[in-house]
């Protein structure tokens, strides 16, 4: 697959399937407020989701909608990080994926907003802004839970303890990143994990949590492997399209 | 109460004056406010649900947004409207206890279940549609807060039912399946619509005061004719059939004609025999109990932070 | 639910959003939050999901401090009396341009 296809759906499956996760929150928030904040974030990944998509089907050339990308293709046919398929958990657990994701995003996006390929450069300059704020809310929230009771802080490490294994997927290139570091397009692993570490370890360091690093490192979104989440997250999303194929909605 | 006072309040309200929340008001308005301003705050959060339920299953990007920003509004209705009431003297939190443990009522529509993404729909187009017919006189409500509440929440309402008549026409307009899933939504949420308004006027007590107050501005049956006659048409457009054999045209009123409202069925639901009441309120309390620890949790960071910043300027 | 007797309810925040640059901020409404950074948050999410503001401020209801009703004669009537403040009290010739 040529790599500025494969870029972009890896960035609109990563918002897709972050997005449809978020979604889930609305109407079961802590607060009616929070049910309001995790509709726009999800509002925000959806959008850029459909960005992508559009441009994938559109270089791609074979007619493929960004709906049909959506919603026609299966988890093995998904390239998204296994991170952002994690259950939502507690909201210690959501909010601390939110983190870690929105930290890589408003960094690689950043980059790309300004790279060589003017398409994908869109796209990532909208996202951009709304990945910062991301990171900025749910970073504020890692803070406040992991400095506020004993429970939140106790609900806290255990979220990062949890999710921080899929973290290292993030920054696994394989040979169509390294293509789109070479053509400028996406920067080169080294960097983004160093402006990662520095952007969470400054929220980490205020919500007094910790990383406890076990050396388990699972992967394998990019090529389409994923954890069992995946598929039934994708059943729930498809099931209309996949019922009535062909359908206009 | 002093009755010159009351009389004051009374003339300016005539008057179509407007009333702010220090100013004298009569307890009566006030309870009747409080009331009315957080039930329906209540049925904007609990109406999240029979929508919510298909956002995870939106057929399409275009639709799953729509879904998300439309509930999301609701949300946002429901948080403009609590705020309002507060300026009367009532507590969220208490507003919040109110509703979780029974004791406030909402809208009873949202008692209905969702089966197919039809109904989704349909909700836009049925029970905003209500909901905008009920709402554009409030904003014109005597109580200013409660009144630009309500400016604010039309505004956003219009999207609300023009997405749901679109979503409607492109199944009506379908397959053969999407319009039978159509026109089964129809059969499901027409009466319990039209019912939404309330009980007829000759059986609707507090209605007479809250006019004189300004604060209801129509009959429940005027509202409900409005819809109705809104509603006949929309659905002669989408070429859907509505359940009523006995709805004809009123030639000398120009009024459409329902047949008889079965208020049994409507009663029953208030009092929480709908198929979804349970499911609503467990679903509510779920999350509010669910959240208690992050509630907390913000609010002790935030103490800790005073706390820290009063040591610093000691 | 004996927890939400002992639950200390988030202090509330006057929201005010300055539609455009050029103009005041204005009054929108209030809303809960345990901190100033969340009410921005929450004020943002809430009331400007429509492009409604380009910046905004709130303020603990707390701090506010507002003239009562009853002080309402002495505080407004009497500036209504004093008309040579607006510019309609002054007779001047129509022929007059830039006035
Ligand atoms: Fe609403
Ligand atoms: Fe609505």
């Amino acid at each position: 697959m040529d790599a500025v296809i494969a870029t972009a759906l890896r960035f609109g499956d990563n918002a897709m399937v972050l997005g449809q996760r978020l979604g889930r929150w609305v109407s079961r928030s802590p607060t009616i407020e929070l049910d309001v904040g995790f509709a726009n974030q999800a509002l925000d990944l959806i959008g850029q989701a459909n960005l992508f998509y559009e441009l994938a089907g559109r270089l791609e050339g074979k007619g493929r909608s960004a709906d049909d990308l959506a919603f026609l293709r299966g988890a093995d046919e998904y390239y998204n990080v296994q991170l952002v398929e994690q259950p939502n958990g507690d909201f210690a657990q959501t909010v601390m994926r939110q983190v870690l994701y929105a930290a890589y995003a408003d960094i690689v996006f950043d980059f790309m907003a300004k790279g060589s390929n003017d398409d994908l450069a869109a796209i990532a300059a909208k996202g951009q802004k709304e990945m910062a704020y991301h990171f900025r809310h749910a970073g504020e929230w890692v803070i406040r839970l992991g400095d506020g009771t004993e429970e939140s802080h106790a609900r806290s490490q255990k979220a990062l303890d949890f999710l921080w294994p899929w973290s290292h997927e993030l920054f696994a290139y394989d040979a169509v990143d390294e293509k789109m570091v070479r053509q400028d397009v996406l920067p080169d692993a080294e960097t983004i994990k160093k402006q990662w570490m520095e952007s969470l370890g400054e929220v980490f360091e205020r919500a007094g949590l910790i990383i406890n690093e076990d050396g388990w490192q699972p992967g394998g979104g990019r090529e389409g492997v994923h954890s069992e989440h995946l598929s039934y997250l994708l059943t729930e999303m498809q099931v209309l399209p996949r019922t009535y194929p062909g359908t206009q909605w | 109460m002093d009755s010159k006072q009351l009389e004051a309040f009374d003339s300016h309200v005539a008057g179509e004056g407007k009333v702010e929340p220090k100013d004298w008001m009569p307890d009566n308005y006030r309870q009747t406010l409080i009331r009315q301003i957080s039930q329906h705050a209540h049925s904007e959060i609990i109406g999240m649900q029979p929508e919510g339920n298909w956002i995870s299953r939106a057929p399409s990007l275009r639709r799953k947004m729509i879904l998300l920003a439309k509930v999301q509004d609701e949300a946002g209705h429901g948080l403009y409207l609590y705020s309002a009431a507060e300026t009367l003297g009532v507590s969220r939190g208490e507003m919040d206890q109110a509703l979780l443990s029974g004791k406030a009522k909402y809208s009873s529509i949202f008692n209905y279940p969702t089966l197919t993404w039809a109904d989704a729909v349909a909700i836009g187009w049925l029970v905003d549609g209500a909901a905008i017919t009920n709402q554009i006189p409030l904003c014109r409500c005597s109580y200013g807060p409660y009144a630009r509440a309500m400016v604010r929440v039309c505004k956003e309402e219009a999207f609300h039912q023009r997405q749901g008549f679109e979503g409607m026409m492109a199944l009506a307009k379908g397959t053969s399946e999407q319009k039978a899933m159509a026109q089964g939504a129809l059969d499901r949420w027409w009466w319990p619509s039209i019912a939404m308004f309330g009980p007829p006027d000759d059986d609707s007590p507090h209605s007479a005061q809250s006019m004189a107050w300004k604060i209801k501005r129509f009959s429940n049956d005027e509202l409900r004719q409005k819809f109705i006659d809104m509603a006949v048409i929309q659905a002669q457009a989408l070429g859907l059939e509505i359940p009523d054999p006995d709805l004809k045209l009123n030639e000398e009123t120009g009024h459409w004609q329902t047949g008889p409202i079965d208020w049994d069925e409507f009663w029953a639901v208030v009092k929480g025999k709908g198929p979804c009441n349970r499911q609503r309120m467990t679903h509510r309390r779920k999350a509010h109990d669910e959240g208690a620890w992050v509630r907390e949790a913000a609010m002790a960071f935030a103490n800790k932070q005073q706390q820290k910043s009063e040591k610093a300027a000691a | 639910m004996s927890q939400d007797q002992t639950e200390q309810e988030w202090p509330l925040f006057e929201v005010f959003i300055r539609s455009k640059q050029g103009v005041s901020h204005v009054h929108a409404g209030s809303l809960h939050a345990a901190d100033a950074r969340m009410a921005l948050e929450n004020a943002r999410d809430v009331y400007t999901r429509r492009n409604e503001g380009c910046s905004l401020w709130v303020v603990p209801s707390a701090a506010v401090t507002a003239s009562s009703p009853e002080e309402k004669g002495a505080f407004f009537e009497p500036s209504e009396s004093k008309i040579y403040r607006h510019p309609t009290f002054y007779d001047v010739p129509d022929d007059v341009e830039c006035l």
